[in-house]
């Protein structure tokens, strides 16, 4: 059981703590994230002007790391799926403190992931084209609808069960009138009567059940953007689940790596205790050890019959072209977070987050090893004079960067004005649940915590 | 900004379309009663309902009640030439490599230098393998991988067998790119150059210039010009006539030299073949091996 319900401390009073003016470490890092984030406007504005020819993709690589980054993003919003339904559907209590963080997470993940398909295309101005002529047999559709459904459903699902909170910061004394107003709209006139507690009970139930078919089937029909193709290393049976289990791996390191950081930004570590950091690294543990199964069964067979298109691919990975990516991917994304994960050494804060942090850099890696050599693979031989290098330029850099910076940017000023930690979830000693709630079999029990 | 002029046109066609569906509807709805007012006054034998499409042994197609010729499609890129299988015929053996197709059909799309629409490639099945020339066009598949993924129907199959792209509509994903397994084709990556002569002659998929900013583009078969009567530049250009093209449903095709030869007979006499049968994709353009050849094999470039 957790030991969050137990603590001395006062979640209302450190969230709201959290909300007081910005620190010089605080300003600087916005400040820097913005520019950052200003650069990436700069650089895309330069992209605009002259075409994707400010990128370094050609008609042999014909997608490069935009592309490479919108699968790291939606691989990372498995972690608001993973922590919000399936942990409430286990009846995991310990992850109230981490549930909205998880969410937040999914919902700013797609927010990165779907511009950068915007930038990687050519005709930007005819996106609506997609809803004027779109042709559903296009697995790019499928993943237009499937990834609008997700950010709704996640959206929703940060959303509501914060309306409580809402309504707790709505009639805190103390902070300032465009905060009142704002809380105050939010909280959809929340009062905490029994009734509501029911409805909210039931939606979130409803919800949990409903976005986890969603959420797999974001990151199967992204698998199949390079599954329904001709080849070789994307028209692969293993491909839709892979990028699952992958998902689930690299959403709950970004998970632990946002709690890590969190805890230390805001103070929250009476919060978050490390036992559930613990619980996240176990987690990891198995998503990674799945993950390395599935990396295996990948590569085991076109190493093993030397299959005519899959072979010279996997010796690009092995010992050519690739090879340094590949292998820091196995090392630093699988080999060594397992290594530490399984060693009580390696099941401190530090040593998880270290762990995390090389997951997530593994798994970007992973993605970059997906994408690019399959496309320096082509079927027919090279024509004369064209070269089969792809090294990314500085606007594809710049763009990347601002996709990351605005990721995290979106984070701290969401935390600035939400709290992070659920506030009504946690100190469920001072806002406890209406009792005809949890004597009502209607409102399913079962599936809520 | 460059990139974006189209928006608002964008705008304006849909209220056009809109206004001009509404107009044609109410045009059909006025029509369909004046035809029967007239039907009911004069009892004659003007025929009601659509047009019945007929082909004529000289490949006009006409409406079958009437003989009159049918009328023109607005979409008629997207359409085919009817009646029509464009088909092609690349002979190993007399390909020596030259490279005068890629030059015609340069000359004739006004290809830039960093891209080809029809590739001459250097192939060795393996190390001790004869090495030969290989030519490579678009083989406008019959299953093709990637009209299968464009998502706005950018690209298409014509009931003629060819396989276009609408540069006005595609909206430069590349899955299609992704998607074809042979690389036919282009991206333009960056602002085109158009010389005067194709922004004078007017956009359309038949030849796919002039040439936009952030669209797919490759080789296009040249159905307009074999719609009337006229070889591809790269069919008509081979010295060696080792290209031939012609129609599918006639079993016939023509090279350069003004040979015509049976398509069935000629595939089955030269142990014709479609290259990477087992990717199912189905391609229009046959290859005869490289047996007899009158000319050196090529040297093959060095591996890395």
């Amino acid at each position: 059981m957790s030991d969050a319900n137990s603590q001395p401390h006062n979640v209302e009073r450190d969230m709201l703590a959290t909300f007081g003016p910005p620190g010089f470490a605080h300003k600087f890092l916005v400040i820097g994230l913005a520019l950052v984030v200003a650069w990436a406007l700069v650089a895309y504005v330069h992209q605009l002007r002259i075409g994707l020819s400010a990128t370094a993709m050609s008609d042999y690589f014909s997608w490069g790391v935009y592309i490479v980054n919108f699968v790291f993003y939606i691989g990372i919003s498995m972690a608001g799926s993973l922590i919000s339904a399936m942990l409430r559907l286990s009846n995991a209590h310990w992850r109230h403190p981490i549930s909205r963080l998880a969410e937040a997470i999914t919902v700013f993940s797609l927010l990165v992931a779907g511009p950068m398909i915007l930038i990687d295309m050519g005709r930007p101005d005819r996106f609506l084209h997609v809803i004027r002529y779109g042709r559903l047999q296009s697995p790019i559709l499928w993943d237009v609808l499937s990834l609008t459904s997700y950010l709704t459903g996640s959206f929703l699902y940060l959303y509501v069960p914060m309306i409580p909170d809402l309504a707790i910061l709505r009639d805190a004394p103390g902070l300032s009138p465009w905060r009142k107003k704002l809380y105050r709209a939010l909280a959809m006139r929340w009062t905490g009567a029994p009734v509501q507690h029911r409805q909210l009970d039931r939606a979130v139930a409803v919800m949990a059940i409903v976005i986890l078919p969603v959420a797999v089937s974001i990151h199967t029909v992204t698998a199949w953007l390079f599954g329904m193709t001709l080849r070789p290393g994307w028209h692969s049976t293993i491909i839709g689940p892979d990028f699952v289990i992958g998902a689930l791996y690299s959403g709950v390191a970004a998970v632990i790596t946002a709690i890590v950081l969190f805890r230390y930004y805001l103070r929250l570590q009476a919060h978050i205790p490390v036992d559930h950091l613990r619980k996240l690294a176990k987690l990891m543990l198995v998503f990674g050890l799945a993950y390395a199964y599935f990396v295996i069964n990948e590569h085991v067979g076109a190493a093993y019959t030397g299959e005519g298109a899959e072979r010279p691919l996997l010796e690009k990975m092995i010992t050519g072209n690739y090879s340094i990516q590949f292998w820091a991917m196995i090392f630093i994304g699988l080999v060594l977070p397992l290594l530490m994960l399984v060693t009580p050494m390696g099941r401190s804060i530090a040593g998880i987050t270290v762990a995390a942090i090389f997951v997530n850099i593994g798994m970007w890696l992973k993605r970059y090893i997906i994408v690019i050599p399959t496309l320096a693979s082509p079927f027919m031989p090279a024509r004369e004079g064209a070269h089969l290098v792809y090294v990314p330029t500085w606007v594809e850099w710049s763009i990347t960067a601002g996709g990351f910076a605005a990721f995290i940017l979106m984070f701290i000023l969401f935390s600035k004005v939400f709290p992070i930690i659920s506030i009504w979830e946690v100190d469920q000693t001072k806002w406890p649940r209406p009792v005809e709630t949890l004597a009502d079999p209607g409102a399913a029990a079962g599936v809520l915590a | 900004m460059r990139m974006l002029p189209r928006t608002q046109d964008m705008d304006t066609n849909r209220r056009q379309f809109l206004r001009h569906s509404l107009t044609v509807l109410g045009a059909a709805a006025a029509g369909e009663i004046a035809c029967r007012a007239s039907r009911a006054a004069a009892n004659n034998d003007v025929p009601s309902g659509p047009a019945v499409p007929a082909l004529t042994p000289d490949h006009q197609v006409v409406d079958a009640r009437t003989g009159a010729p049918m009328p023109e499609s607005p979409d008629s890129a997207r359409q085919g030439v009817p009646g029509r299988r464009w088909i092609m015929v690349i002979d190993l053996a007399k390909c020596d490599g030259c490279g005068s197709c890629i030059r015609a059909c340069g000359k004739m799309h006004f290809i830039p230098p960093d891209r080809q629409w029809i590739k001459v490639l250097r192939m060795q099945e393996s190390e001790k393998t004869a090495p030969y020339f290989f030519p490579q066009p678009c083989y406008h598949c019959d299953n093709p991988p990637c009209t299968k993924v464009c998502p706005v129907d950018a690209t298409f199959k014509r009931s003629d067998g060819v396989v276009l792209i609408d540069n006005e509509r595609c909206i430069g994903c590349r899955f299609c790119m992704a998607a074809c397994p042979y690389g036919a084709r282009s991206f333009n990556w960056g602002p085109p150059q158009n010389p005067p002569e194709a922004v004078a002659k007017g956009y359309s998929p038949e030849h796919g210039f002039p040439r936009r900013i952030g669209t797919v583009e490759k080789c296009d078969f040249c159905p307009d010009m074999a719609a009337m009567g006229m070889l591809p530049p790269c069919v008509g250009e081979c010295p060696m006539g080792a290209t031939y093209y012609g129609d599918e449903n006639e079993d016939a095709v023509t090279n350069s030299q003004g040979e015509t030869q049976r398509l069935s007979q000629l595939l089955l006499d030269r142990s014709g073949y479609r290259q990477m049968e087992e990717l199912g994709t189905k391609p229009r353009v046959y290859y005869l091996p490289p047996k007899n050849r009158m000319y050196a094999p090529p040297t093959m470039p060095a591996k890395d």
